[in-house]
This record gives C-alpha cells, structure tokens and sequence, in this order.
C-alpha cells in the first residue's frame, strides 16, 4: 500500500504544486518539498517499523501490492519493493528535495510547471523502482523520460534543444528496443506455459529458444546500458547534463542512471541468467573501457558540469563492471557505487549550478581562486571531490573497493586495468578544485559563499556520504536482501558451462 | 588502560572536526590544535608503559570498534592493534606531531588561515595514527589514503600560487599510483588467503605458500609498489621534491618524520610475507641502495635549503628500505626513528632560518649566520651530525647497524654496502656543504632571531637531546621481528667497521676544504665541461621528471586534447546527418507534379511485373 500512496503523493503533489502556482495559492517549490518530506519520512518509518516479510516466489518482499489491470493480455499493476528498492526509493526521494533546493531561484518562468514536471519524474523513478509488471514498468520507465525532456528543453541553458532531442531519441529508440524485447520475451513465455503474463515472477525461468535468447537478453541489456550510461552510448549524457538545468542535472546523475542499474540488475541478469553468464566478461569489458575512457575525457572538459557529466559515467563503469562480475561482493559494490555516486554527483551538480548562478559561466577558464571569497564553498567541493575519488571512510570507497575487490576473483587482469581508474579520478578530481577554488582569483569581483540553504541541502549529502563510508553494513543487508535470486545466473551459468564435462566423464566411465 | 587506545587518534580527529566546523579564534585554534595531540601524546606514552609492563610474550592488544563491511568471506571490522612496532610508530607520531605543532603556532603566527592549518595537521595526525594502528589491511589503507590527502591539502596550503597547487596534485597522483598497485596487492592477498587481517594473513601465507613461490612474490611486489610511492623510492619518488612547496613544519611533519616512512612500516608490517618472496626483499634492498646513491648526488647539487633536506630524507628512505631487503627489520625502524629525530629538527632549524630570513631559501643568499643564529645554528649543527652518522649521534648507531648488516647480506651484500658507505661519504658533503655556505663564510645578512618565540626554539631543544641520545633507546623488537641469521661480530678495529665509520667524517673534511677553506675548488669544478654536464644532470634529478613527462603526461595530454569532443559522439552525429541527407532526398521526390507522381507509379508498376516474370 506504501508504493502506492507514494507514487500518488508524488504525482499528486505535481499537480497541486502545478495549481498552487496557477492560482497563486502557495510557492510551489514548498509544495514540492512538502510533498516528498512527507514521503521520505513515510518510507522512513515505515522501514524502521516493518518487520513482516512477504515471500512471493521465493523471494523476500518489505511490501507488495496488485491490482488487474488488462486481465486479457496478463498485465496487472503489480508494484513490490524490496531492500534494494527501498534503497533507491529512499535516494529518489532524498534527491528529490536536494534537487529542488538546488534550483530553487533559478527558474524564472513557469515556476509551477517546473515543479510539476520534476514531480513527474520522480513519480516514474519509484514506479520503476518497485514495478514488478513489465508493461508496468515500462509505462513508467516512459513516464520519467517526458517530463524530463520537458525540463531540459524549456529550463534548461544555451544548447538546450540540442541536448533535450538527443536525450529523448536516445531513450526513446532504447525504450523501443526495449518494449519490443519484452514482448518477445511474453511470447515464448506463452509458448512454453499456454498464458500471457507480464508478471516478473512468471517470467522468470523461461526458457527461450537458443540463439533467441541472446538477442532479447541484448535488448533489455542495451536499453538499461544507455540509461547507465555505459560506454559506447554514453554521449547523449554529457549534452544533457550540461544543458539541464540544476535540478534537472541533479535528477539525472543521482537518479535516473540509477534507473539503468537497477534494471540490470532487477532484469536483465536474472530473466536471462544463461545469456547473462556468456555475456558478462564482454559487459565487464565495456565497464572497464568506460572507467578508462572517460575518465580521460572528463580531464579535458573546460566546461565544470560536461567533466562532471564524464566522471558520472566513469563511475558507472564500476557498476557495470560489479554488476557482471558475477559474485556477491562485487553486486554489493556496484549498489553500494550507485547509492554513493547518488550523493556525490548530486552535490557537484549542485554546486556546478550554484557557480553558473553567480557568474553565469560554466567555463573554469572564466574561474579561479574562488577559496578566498567562497571558502564554505570551497571545503564542500573539496569534500565531495573527494569523495568522488574515493578516499576511504566516505561512501564511494566502500562501493569501489568491493566491485575491484570481487571482480579481481572473477578477471584479475581486467580489474587490474579498471583499477587504473583509482590513478585516474584524482587527475580530474583535482583539477577541477584547482581550476575553480586554487590560484589567483581571476574573477575581480568575490563571489557569494554558499547561502543557509544551500549548505542545510549540501550538509545532508555529506551526512549521508560520511555514514555510508563509516558504517555502510546497514544499506548492504539491505540492498542485498534477494541477493540469491538476484545472482542465480552465476549458478545456472556455471551449471550450463559444467555439464558438458559431467557428460564427458560419464561417457568416459561407459 | 588499553581499552582507551581508540582515544588516541579520536582526539586529532575532534580536533579536525572543531577547527573545520567552528570560527575559532587564532588562540583557541592553536589550543585545541595543538592540545588534541597533546592529549594524544600522553596518552600513548601511558600506554605505552602499560603495554611493555605486560608479561613477556602477550604484549599485543587488539580492539575492535565495529564491523566497517562484510561481504562473503570477507569482514572488514574496524579494528586496531597495538604491539612494540605499533607504540613505536604511535610514539614518533604523537610526540614529534606535538613539537611540531607546537612549533607551528610561531611559525604561522601570521597566516591568515592558521586554523585550517591545524585542521589539516590534526587530521594529519588521526590518519597516520590510523595506518599504523590498522588490524587488517583496510583500516591500514584508509591511514594511507588519509594522510595521502592531507599530504596533498598541505603542499598546497597556499593555494593562492599555481605552482603549490600544482606540486600537491603531483604528489597525490603519483603516491596514487603507488596505492593502486597496493590495492591490487590487497585483492590478490585476499583472493589466496580469505583475509585482509595482518596477523591471519602472515600466518596463513605462511601455510599456504613456499618460499619464492609466485603468489607471494607477486603479492609482496605489488603491496611495495604502495610502499614506494608513499616513501619517495624508486621509481615514484619524483614527488617528494616538489612536496617541498608547502609551509616549513608540514615537510618535518609528514615529508621527514612520519608519512614518508609510512612505506618502510607497511613492509615490516607485512615481513612474514615479504620473508616468503625473497626475490622481492633483493628488490628492496637495490631499489633502497639506488635510491640512496641517485638522491645522495641530487642533494650535493640543490641550493635550496628544503630541497636539499628533501633530497636527503629520500636519501634516507633508501637507508631503510636497504635494511628492510636485508632483513634488519629492528636496524630499519631504528634508523626511521633516529631519522624522525633528527631530520624533524633540521627541518625546523630549516623553517627557523627560513623565518629570520625573511622566507629566503636559497643557500647562496645566505652566510654566516652562526653568530646571528645561534639556536638555528646549533640544532642545524647537531642534527647534522646525526644524519652524517658521526660516532655517539643517534644517526651513527642506526646507520651503523643497517650497513654491518647489509655486509653479511648472502645476494651481492658487499656491493650495496659499498654503496651505502659511498652514500653516507656523500651524505656528510652535502650536509656540511649546507651548514658551512649557511652559517659560516661572510655575513652578509641582517636577519635577526629575536622574533622567534620559544614555541619555535623549544621543539628545537627537545628536538636536539634525542638527536643526540636517540641512539641509546632499545627498541623492544624481540617479539616483533625475527632476529638476524648472522650476528655481525665485526672487532672495534676490523676493517669494515672502520670503513663504514669512517667516510661520513671523510665527508665533512672535503666539505670544509672545498666550501670553506677553498671554495674556489667547487666553483670551478662546477664551471668545468663535464662538472657543469653532470651538475645539471644531478640537479634535475636524473632526469626522471623529463622522462615521465615524455613518456606518460605528455602523450596523456594530447590524447585528452585532440580527444575533447569525444570521437564516440561523432557516431552518432554520423547517423544523424544520414538521416538528414535520406529526408532531403525523400522530400525532393514531393514535387507536387502530377506527372512524376505518374512516371514513379509507372516505374513501379514496370518493376514489379518485371520481377514477376522474371521469377
């Protein structure tokens, strides 16, 4: 019942926020931050106080609820949560406050629709997160994109149309790509069992046809690596990153990507557990190209949200590398990873906003020694700079660490080149505190430190990061709670790639 | 008492915490910076004595806080052990980081941003003391790494100059590199072993693995290639120099007395099982051979009164590293001790001239000093003496015990002792080299100690007792490290004693006749063809600097650069103009011409009959 009041509370707080600008009732951006406050403290005490677990097919639900919807086609609104999904609902929700303080004077018109749309957005973001219906998922999976293109097109800064076109035909020809897996996927499921259903649970273990089965696994695989990103697809998150404005760059780095993650993991691997073990050391590679790759590109970026944009996908590499290195630890890592670059990449976004803000410039060439008057400023960058190159007793450590750590058992060579990602994030970490904050201030006129706000939205992110990196045992039960099933292919996968031996020894013994 | 040992790097940390989250005024900064590791000195020296009255044998202390993560076979609590060499590290860090600190408060009386330096120094203080309390191999890291960021905060403390800003990156990035091979070391260790807890790791290395088997080969090398690079070795330590760029107490605190020994305690830490990869321990002990013989020169060619010091505690670092290879594990982390003592003071000395000399540092600027100087002077004098090695310093029995030892090493054992006695003849020119141009010649300067306080002269005094009577402490190393196979049993009057106490002083007498007695001899011989050649060789370090700016950053850039715009994207930008292209052709055939329409219909109709037919 909890999902839906949720998702309800989001779309209807849209709505009212949307109302309340029109008919000048409230300040909408309060609406906004009303309706998700009370959400997250919802979800809050709800994961505090429930204790009853529902197992449905084996697997440990926090909460679950279904209703028919196409009883003709097998589709019903079935909406389940848990650990894991609770998790990246409680960072959607978290997120979403930080992103509306963040953009809290920087939309000049349309204040009411802004918040409509960024509402709407977050609605589709937990409908993904706890859909357990195919077709249900996918709604929402659209629901998330529109408003968002929304939101770059008309928000957002110079190139804006550019980047929202090429965001939207990104998702779009995935989502396409997508759909169309899932209806195949329903068809031999109805071929083998006699029903349709695009029941996740129904779904699973079916078996499809060999040479078939690569090709849907594929389609669910490309269709999440794009919203990763995941290297080669990844260009389209750079334009939109940097075309977005704040909340909406917040939105998606701490958010959406999240979306892509967790739609490999929820998905991808465990529908195609088979084609999933033959195709993970070619994912593992993407993953370790992209840590490298654009790593290196986020080094040459001059404009400070475009090398925030690349370092996203840089991180993003660890999750897929995690994801597919086919060991609980190293699945641990990639969830801790997501709920860490959560926090981080929302905050340098934030902060990357807050210096357009002032001096209506993106270009670290236009910046420089800004400590001095923006000391405050200066020290939370450092932070989460930090952070992000993963010093450990903050968040991201503990997510790097384990994905390497449980990848070298899997492929030590190739973790041996990912690891060259360690050497790489402080190259652009660094820079990018030596461009904006270090040497003379170029800038004649001081800038203005972070305000009351802005340090209340940047001091809960760092709260966050630091209990994660100190005590992240907490969020990884948790995140792990339906780890076995979750990371059944690896079993099925071993088992496929034994057979053929045991065959052979016991023809041997014949 | 032990209980409390958590204590110990919590009061830095309060410490960092009050001074980064409060305004504090300049006096309540300098009270709770320097009072955190006040407090944190004593207490370790109370433990310290708590743990040494405990029985023979059982004098270890383990404590867990709490499980940091766990994940299949893998726990990482977050855990602390305290043996000898642990109280040890504690002691040098706690108690030279507090006359350090307390030399601060003078040094940067004057600093605007004199609370962020302490905040860094405390929080300096509470990593290190992490790195070497760690029980496993993650907290030990999360030292490493910590103090790698201080390090990195405080080289570029004064942000305002590019360059500082640019020597702090370098040295994080590089020492990074290090650590990336160490992390690797880690993933190897636990994916044979199924721990990352130190003491299980030995024990179980030592079960599963055979003496210069490949596992522990390749995971010794990689955890020293961590080494290298936090302790300035070969071939990492072009940072250590450039290191020098921030304020005078950080370069005795993190890049003389503790940090850059981080790598020489990581390897005793871990000698079970560097004892199980023999072949990697020779690598130690040539690396810290070429590292001390290559930065010995360096340090003969600088003017720069830091650098010079800089290159020396490389210098040093190689003495170390020579003993770990050889297997004097105690020698090793005497010589870190007496080091800590000794070099902490130069540096401060260093900073004391430095300060009177209205922030000059370039020796040849500098003359004569002694008479205006004298506290400088004398602490330069007698921390110079126990760096050269001259008899009775602390630096002599130290330095001693490593050379005797590397002697009876069985792989080319003469030949590295040759070297480190061809280095200590070095290492008495160049310090002298520096104490005559500074301190004795023409006076030429009008600097004046009256304004530096006693919070600046009394480290120094402390400083220069343990220089001196540093070498009479007994390590209590029994339990810790196994002893030496051979016992160098060498007469007062034996010839390789005599050659190894003997060059240092040589060292000092052609520092005096070519700086002072005629220092026309070192003019022209640097003036001359080849003097001049290998001076600027030496200068630059061996070029290493050059090479990894050809090899590595050079190439790194230009990729970067000629990559801006991300050849990937222009994939895409491919399809799209395509599909541009096939939209211009299409919405030519709309002409609106009733009799193309026709002709197309035709041609069409014609085709697809002729394909009829055909078939």
């Amino acid at each position: 019942m909890i999902i839906v009041v949720l998702i309800g509370l989001l779309f209807g707080g849209g709505v009212l926020a949307w109302a309340a600008d029109r008919f000048k009732l409230a300040d909408p951006r309060w609406v906004s931050i009303a309706s998700l406050a009370i959400g997250l403290i919802m979800l809050l005490a709800f994961s505090l106080y429930q204790d009853a677990v529902i197992v449905i097919d084996g697997q440990q639900w926090l909460a679950s609820v279904q209703a028919s919807w196409i009883p003709r086609f097998g589709i019903s609104a079935l909406l389940a949560m848990d650990g894991l999904s609770l998790l990246m609902v409680l960072l959607t929700l978290f997120l979403g406050i930080v992103a509306v303080l963040s953009s809290w004077n920087e939309t000049k018109h349309s204040k009411g629709f802004f918040q409509f749309n960024l509402m709407w957005v977050l609605a589709g973001v937990v409908g993904v997160f706890t859909a357990l219906d195919l077709f249900l998922f996918f709604v929402f999976w659209e629901v998330m994109l529109i408003p968002m293109y929304f939101i770059i097109a008309i928000w957002g800064h110079e190139k804006r149309r550019y980047a929202a076109i090429k965001f939207f035909i990104f998702t779009q020809a995935s989502g396409l790509l997508l759909l169309l897996s899932m209806v195949v996927l329903v068809y031999f499921h109805y071929q083998a069992e006699g029903f349709i259903s695009f029941n996740y649970f129904d779904l699973l273990g079916t078996e499809l046809p060999s040479g078939m089965g690569l090709w849907v696994m594929l389609g669910f695989f490309v269709a999440f690596v794009v919203k990763l990103p995941g290297f080669p697809v990844h260009t389209w998150l750079p334009d939109a990153h940097t075309q977005a404005p704040t909340a909406g760059s917040v939105i998606l780095a701490g958010v959406l990507l999240k979306t892509g993650a967790y739609g490999l993991i929820r998905f991808a691997v465990p529908l195609f557990p088979e084609e999933s073990a033959l195709f993970a050391p070619t994912a593992m590679l993407l993953g370790v190209i992209g840590i490298i790759y654009t790593a290196a590109m986020a080094f040459a970026q001059t404009d400070v949200k475009r090398l925030i944009a690349y370092t996203s996908v840089s991180h993003m590499g660890f999750v897929l590398l995690g994801v597919y290195a086919g060991n609980a630890t190293a699945m641990r890592g990639a969830i801790m990873t997501m709920l860490a670059h959560g926090m981080t990449s929302a905050a340098l976004f934030a902060f990357a906003g807050a210096i357009q803000q002032r001096i209506h410039s993106r270009d670290m060439r236009e910046m420089g020694g800004f400590w001095s008057s923006a000391p405050r400023m200066g020290a939370i960058v450092m932070f989460f700079s930090v952070a992000a190159l993963g010093m450990p007793g903050l968040a991201n450590f503990v997510g790097e660490f384990l994905v390497l750590l449980g990848a070298f058992q899997a492929d030590a060579w190739l973790t041996a080149v990912a690891a060259l990602g360690l050497i790489l994030a402080p190259v652009y970490s660094l820079i990018v505190i030596q461009r904006i904050f270090h040497g003379k201030p170029l800038v004649e006129r001081p800038i203005a430190d972070f305000s009351h706000r802005e340090v209340v939205m940047m001091g809960m992110m760092m709260l966050v990061t630091i209990w994660l990196g100190v005590y992240p045992q907490a969020a990884l039960d948790l995140a792990t709670q339906n780890l076995a099933s979750l990371m059944a292919w690896v079993e099925v996968g071993a088992e496929s790639a034994v057979l053929p031996d045991l065959a052979m020894t016991a023809g041997g013994g014949q | 008492m032990l209980e409390l040992s958590w204590l110990i790097p919590t009061f830095p940390l309060l410490g960092f915490l009050l001074l980064a989250l409060g305004r504090l005024p300049k006096k309540l900064a300098a009270i709770v910076g320097v009072g955190s590791v006040g407090v944190a000195a004593l207490l370790t020296l109370g433990m310290a004595l708590e743990l040494m009255g405990l029985p023979e044998g059982e004098r270890v202390f383990r404590q867990t806080l709490w499980q940091w993560f766990a994940s299949d076979g893998l726990s990482v609590p977050f855990a602390f052990y305290i043996d000898a060499l642990t109280m040890v590290m504690m002691s040098i860090i706690t108690g030279i980081g507090f006359l350090i600190h307390l030399y601060s408060v003078g040094y940067m009386a004057d600093d605007p941003a004199f609370a962020r330096f302490f905040a860094y120094m405390n929080l300096f203080v509470a990593a290190m003391l992490a790195l070497v309390m760690g029980d496993n191999l993650v907290v030990l890291y999360l030292g490493w790494e910590g103090v790698g960021l201080c390090s990195y905060l405080l080289i570029g403390f004064w942000y305002d100059n590019a360059e500082n800003g640019y020597a702090a990156r370098k040295a994080f990035i590089v020492t990074r590199i290090g650590d990336t091979s160490m992390a690797l070391g880690l993933f190897l260790l636990f994916m044979h072993l199924g721990t990352l807890d130190i003491q299980q790791l030995m024990v179980n290395a030592e079960q599963a693995w055979a003496v210069g088997s490949l596992w522990p080969t390749l995971g010794a090398a990689l955890l020293l290639g961590g080494a290298l690079g936090k302790s300035a070795q070969l071939p990492l330590q072009t940072w250590l120099p450039d290191a020098m760029a921030g304020p005078t107490p950080i370069s005795a605190l993190i890049h003389a007395a503790t940090m850059v020994t981080a790598g020489v305690y990581l390897v005793a830490r871990t000698h079970g099982l560097f004892l199980l990869a023999p072949d990697v321990m020779f690598a130690v002990a040539v690396i810290g051979a070429l590292t001390l013989f290559i930065s010995g020169f360096t340090a003969l060619t600088q003017t720069d009164i830091k650098k010079i010091l800089a290159f020396s505690t490389m210098s040093q670092l190689g003495y170390m590293f020579l003993a770990l290879g050889v297997g004097a594990w105690s020698a090793g982390i005497f010589h870190l001790m007496t080091h800590a003592f000794f070099k902490a003071l130069l540096f401060l000395a260093a900073g004391s001239v430095i300060l009177c000399m209205h922030h000059e540092q370039d020796i040849f600027k500098m003359g004569g000093l002694r008479k205006r100087l004298p506290v400088a002077f004398w602490s330069f004098m007698i921390g110079g003496l126990a760096l050269t090695a001259l008899p009775f310093t602390s630096g002599y029995y130290s330095k001693h015990e490593i050379l005797l030892a590397t002697a009876d090493y069985e792989r080319s054992g003469m030949l590295l002792w040759g070297v480190g006695v061809i280095a200590a003849l070095l290492t008495g020119l160049y310090t002298f080299r520096l104490i005559f141009v500074v301190f004795f010649g023409n006076d030429t300067s009008h600097a004046d100690e009256s304004a530096v306080g006693l919070n600046i002269k009394l480290p120094l005094i402390v400083l220069c007792v343990l220089s001196i009577a540093g070498g009479w402490i007994t390590l209590p190393f029994e339990e810790v490290f196994p002893q030496l196979a051979a016992d160098h049993h060498y007469g007062l009057f034996s010839p390789i004693n005599l050659l190894t106490t003997l060059p240092p002083i040589v060292g000092i007498g052609v520092a005096w006749y070519a700086y002072l007695a005629k220092p026309s001899i070192s003019y022209t011989l640097a003036r001359s063809r080849w003097g001049d050649r290998f001076k600027r060789f030496w200068f630059s370090g061996w070029g290493f600097d050059r090479l990894y700016q050809h090899v590595l950053i050079s190439p790194f850039m230009w990729f970067t650069r000629i990559n801006k715009a991300d050849v990937v994207d222009s994939v895409y930008t491919l399809i799209a103009w395509i599909m541009r292209i096939v939209h211009r052709l299409l919405s030519m055939t709309q002409t609106g011409r009733v009799q193309w329409y026709a002709a197309g219909i035709a041609l069409g109709v014609v085709v697809i009959v002729g394909l009829g037919v055909m078939q």
